[in-house]
């Protein structure tokens, strides 16, 4: 379920952190992109003990990418562009 | 005289470019960073395929909506990464939820929402794994962050974007491993008839075909999707040809999105009346052919409203900005509304022809295994709804919280009305919609 970098893959890489791991992202990838390109596998867990998720929409809309990014709160994986040094929480 | 338009997709554009040339100046706000809608997406800064490699046959539309945005922004309130999370007709007021993080009240005296579309879902078991997405997701995943989402990818769907998508992932050097069609070759040939309304449109499709047959990607007509398996994330899905065989196929990756539906909830806390469309299999919000609706300053365009397509919208953007002007009392001329009136009917009759040829796989939906997790936010099955003796959608939602989460049931909306008609043995339209409710997306507490 890794997505592939098929196309226009030639980014800056940019560093950030899931859990305290460190993430190579590429300038422009949003985070649901980047931690699911890195084999991360997840987003988060769902609350209600089903297992894993990764988000269904990538437009804004399913609400089911939510994760927790350190000093900004919640912020949807969809539409949140990766920053350098960003600390991302999953649930 | 405060005008506000929401959404900067194709309609918005329109609607705001006609309202700059009538000399208004209004408030704009859209919710992504940036205009052109999800149809024509941008890529975020620092990707650098051209207009062409990403929309194709539209490129040269793509381009003229993105040179507008960049054009009007000046001459407008923008306000771009803004959620409109309410709308309250009394007092008219939006409330608005800004990039960072201030919330705002922004009075209207005229609104023209253009909300747009999303994927409508089909659930089946193992939908919620991850490698799971929308059929339209996939489209973004490529298109804005050149991704395949997975090495083998089934699509399941119907109608253009199916075949669209698989075309434009097989171009990128990934076909996809799996197409089913929900639609059988019998139900296609039917409406073949009404398609020639837009003979360019159907011309493309069976361009799209034709091409892809020569790349060696099949596309199984009346074939459906029936269970996704994998540990933690998508490893094989479960399918079943017209005939009635079932298959497994290995794959990493399932998009599944059986054509689009209206995003209405703006429309709804306006309290715009609405009306079940049977051939869309859809309620609609009521507004006349200009965008006018029942509610004082309420004005709808594009996929918002009703699915149409980009070129429908971009009509309606205008129509909708042409009946506030008029509504202010200032003129417009007659042969250009008449001029969209024609157009905006030939389209209607070739989308009618669309829907008879690729509907929603009702039937397919209703019949959804118990233990389908219908609803993704509360994790609720359709056997916990199939339970209820609920008539209609919101006492479901009252029993078992279907359509009470995040999404407010923007997802599994159209498929548990589906299910709860089949178990009530009425039509769907007789269960009823569920009503939305403020905030309409998750606004975020500092």
């Amino acid at each position: 379920m890794t997505p592939v970098r098929l196309v226009d893959q030639a980014r800056p890489e940019i560093g950030f952190s899931v859990d305290g791991q460190a993430v190579t992202a590429r300038q422009g990838d949003t985070l649901l992109a980047a931690i699911l390109a890195a084999g991360l596998g997840r987003v988060r867990n769902s609350e209600f003990g089903d297992g894993p998720r990764a988000g269904f929409c990538w437009m804004g809309a399913c609400q089911d990418c939510w994760l927790v990014i350190e000093g900004l709160g919640a912020r949807r994986a969809c539409s949140t562009l990766v920053e350098a040094g960003m600390k991302v929480i999953r649930r | 005289m405060s005008v506000v338009v929401v959404g900067a997709g194709p309609a918005g554009v329109r609607a705001v470019e006609r309202l700059v040339e009538a000399g208004i100046r209004p408030v704009w706000i859209e919710e992504s960073p940036d205009g052109g809608g999800r149809v024509f997406q941008k890529p975020p800064p620092g990707f650098s395929r051209d207009a062409k490699a990403l929309y194709g046959a539209d490129a040269a539309r793509a381009q003229a909506i993105h040179d507008t945005v960049a054009r009007l922004r000046a001459q407008v309130d923008w306000r771009p990464g803004t959620l409109v999370w309410n709308l309250r007709p009394g007092p008219r007021l939006l409330n608005t939820q800004g990039p960072d993080g201030t919330t705002q009240e922004v009075p209207y005296e005229r609104v023209i929402l253009c909300t747009g579309a999303m994927d409508r879902a089909l659930p089946i078991p193992g939908w919620t794994k991850p490698g799971v997405t929308g059929l339209g997701a996939a489209q973004i995943a490529l298109k804005a962050q050149g991704l395949a989402i997975g090495r083998r990818v089934a699509l399941c769907g119907t109608g253009p974007l199916l075949l669209l998508l698989a075309w434009q992932l097989t171009k990128a050097g990934a076909p996809p491993a799996l197409v089913l069609e929900s639609a059988g070759w019998g139900q296609t040939l039917r409406a073949a008839p009404g398609l020639a309304w837009n003979p360019v449109g159907a011309l493309r499709g069976l361009a799209w075909r034709a091409a892809l047959r020569r790349k060696g990607v099949r596309i199984h007509a009346g074939a459906l999707p029936l269970r996704v398996e994998g540990a933690d994330s998508a490893q094989a899905l479960l399918w079943r040809d017209a005939k009635g065989a079932e298959h497994r196929t290995e794959v990493d990756g399932v998009a599944i999105g059986y054509g689009l539906k209206p995003e209405t909830q703006l429309a709804d806390l306006a309290g715009v009346p609405f009306a079940f469309d049977t051939l869309q299999r859809l309620w609609l919000p009521e507004r006349d052919r200009a965008g006018r609706t029942a509610v004082p300053g309420v004005y709808l365009a594009g996929d918002g409203a009703s699915i149409g397509g980009s070129v429908v919208a971009e009509l309606a953007g205008t129509r909708a900005a042409l009946a506030v002007i008029e509504d202010a009392g200032q003129p417009v001329d007659p042969l250009e509304t008449d001029m969209i009136h024609r157009r905006l009917w030939l389209e209607a009759r070739f989308r009618a022809a669309l829907e008879r040829a690729f509907p929603y796989p009702a039937a397919h939906a209703a019949a959804m295994p118990d233990e389908t997790l219908l609803c993704r936010c509360e994790a609720i099955t359709a056997g916990d709804l199939r339970a209820t003796d609920a008539p209609e959608v919101n006492r479901g939602k009252a029993f078992t919280r279907i359509g009470m989460g995040r999404c407010q049931g923007r997802v599994c909306g159209p498929a548990g009305a589906e299910v709860l008609a089949a178990a009530r043995g009425c039509a769907v339209q007789d269960v009823g919609r569920l009503r939305g409710q403020m905030p309409v997306k998750p606004v975020v507490m500092a």
